[in-house]
């Protein structure tokens, strides 16, 4: 633990010099709205189409960050300095991913509203509590498999597009469980209740993937 | 006493390319091995085999009693590398890289400030390591290197970069422990030296005793 809070430390504070994901995810976020404002030729969205819109939304801007995770470690030398140390690689998967559900988390602190004001038909209020829920689960497979692709994509040559390649089908999952538990919330006549079944997918998927990640993460750091 | 280092016909390849190729000697605790050889010569390659960053292709590797990789867990931390990359992140400030190495390796805060006395970097400490020249930059890495009190010390030129009053205050940091050092410099390298070896194409050349080497010998490898 101590570990991970040292490597996600240095995260935050690399962030907070460099500002070179949470800016760049949450302009893209905007942007994406933007486009998807004048694209579509509506005012307005609900249901199963802003679902849709602000799944797919985060999950591109979350690309952004997960080709910058690594790589400062990489182009700095960070992974062989950790290697070197005799700790437990596993903690930083935990701190890389713990960061980058924060750096969603503050993506979606900007996106959400961004999406409320330029799409979305419904009012948001009623909606807020199961859309915290959802997009907290959502943040949570995000993370856990950008910090596993991450890793094995910054070692290649072509890692901004071997990673999105790799983790979008992995997210397939996410994103349908995510737009299926998403809908009700955004229905025209308002909020309507959260689909438990969908939250468990959602939650059993990143369990999976969390202990699968834990299980392979460290051979995945041999040369 | 367990020798320091054990190599038996030690090799590395990339694919079809041999790297290093039957590499084999011993150095006892305490003793310094000097390797020399031409750009590509797989002196890098050897210093990170023994810093467990790298896999053997072929042969037996003991570091410390402990052999390699099977056991590459039980070393770490008991080995300092100083490479070409300082190991260090640009945005953080030299105290900042040092604290986050000195939490991964569990040593106190005060070694932190001990050793930028150290190196001549306590007024610079607060700086990016970005905002700092490459001799700089250099004293900060060596500063990581020790940090933790090694046995081994595997040195990558470690005067790179260093004028000569700079090289004087490192140099009682990387002394009084096993060394491998690289170096380019016959005289210098030789005098620093309890064991010289040559590499030519990534096999051996020389393997002598310091003192019975000349400096020829070890300019006859650049030719």
């Amino acid at each position: 633990m101590r570990v991970a809070a040292a490597i996600l430390r240095k995260e935050l504070r690399l962030e907070l010099r460099t500002f070179e994901s949470i800016p760049g995810m949450a302009l893209f976020s905007v942007t994406t709205f933007v486009v998807f404002h004048f694209g579509l030729n509506r005012a307005t969205v609900a249901g199963d189409l802003a679902a849709g819109i602000l799944v797919v939304t985060i999950l591109f801007a979350g690309m952004l960050g997960l080709n910058r995770l690594y790589v400062a470690d990489e182009e700095q030398g960070g992974f062989d300095g950790f290697l070197l140390a005799p700790v437990d690689r596993t903690w930083l998967f935990v701190a890389k991913a713990v960061a980058l559900f924060g750096y969603l988390t503050v993506l979606e602190i900007v996106a959400v509203p961004a999406f409320a004001f330029l799409l979305l038909g419904p009012g948001i209020g009623q909606a807020l509590p199961g859309l915290i829920v959802v997009l907290a689960l959502v943040n949570a497979g995000f993370a856990i498999i950008a910090a596993l692709v991450g890793a094995l994509a910054v070692r290649t040559r072509a890692r901004d597009l071997v990673g999105p390649l790799i983790a979008l089908p992995l997210l397939v999952p996410v994103v349908i469980g995510a737009a299926e538990a998403l809908e009700p919330l955004l229905l025209e006549g308002g909020a309507a209740v959260l689909p438990v079944r969908w939250l468990l997918v959602l939650g059993l998927y990143d369990l999976v993937f969390g202990l699968l990640a834990i299980a392979v993460f460290d051979p995945l750091l041999e040369d | 006493m367990t020798p320091a280092i054990e190599l038996e016909k030690l090799g590395r390849a990339y694919g079809e390319r041999a790297a290093l190729a039957d590499v084999s000697l011993t150095v006892e605790a305490g003793r310094t091995l000097v390797v020399f050889g031409p750009n590509g010569a797989g002196k890098s390659t050897l210093l990170r085999i023994l810093a467990t960053l790298l896999r053997p292709t072929a042969g037996t590797v003991r570091v410390l009693g402990e052999e390699l990789p099977r056991r590459a867990w039980a070393v770490r931390g008991r080995i300092g590398l100083l490479g070409h990359e300082p190991l260090l992140y640009r945005e953080l400030s030299a105290r900042e890289n040092l604290r986050y190495h000195a939490r991964l390796h569990q040593v106190p805060e005060a070694r932190i400030e001990e050793l930028l006395d150290a190196v001549g970097m306590a007024r610079r400490a607060q700086d990016p390591v970005a905002t700092l020249s490459r001799g700089m930059v250099q004293r900060v890495a060596v500063a990581r290197a020790v940090l933790h009190d090694p046995e081994l010390l595997l040195l990558d030129e470690p005067r790179a970069n260093l004028d000569p009053a700079a090289a004087e205050l490192v140099d009682p940091l990387l002394r009084g422990r096993t060394r491998v050092v690289t170096s380019h410099d016959p005289a210098g390298g030789l005098a620093d030296a309890d064991i010289a070896l040559g590499l030519r194409g990534g096999r051996p050349a020389l393997l002598a005793a310091a003192g019975e080497v000349k400096p020829e010998q070890i300019g006859a490898l650049y030719r």
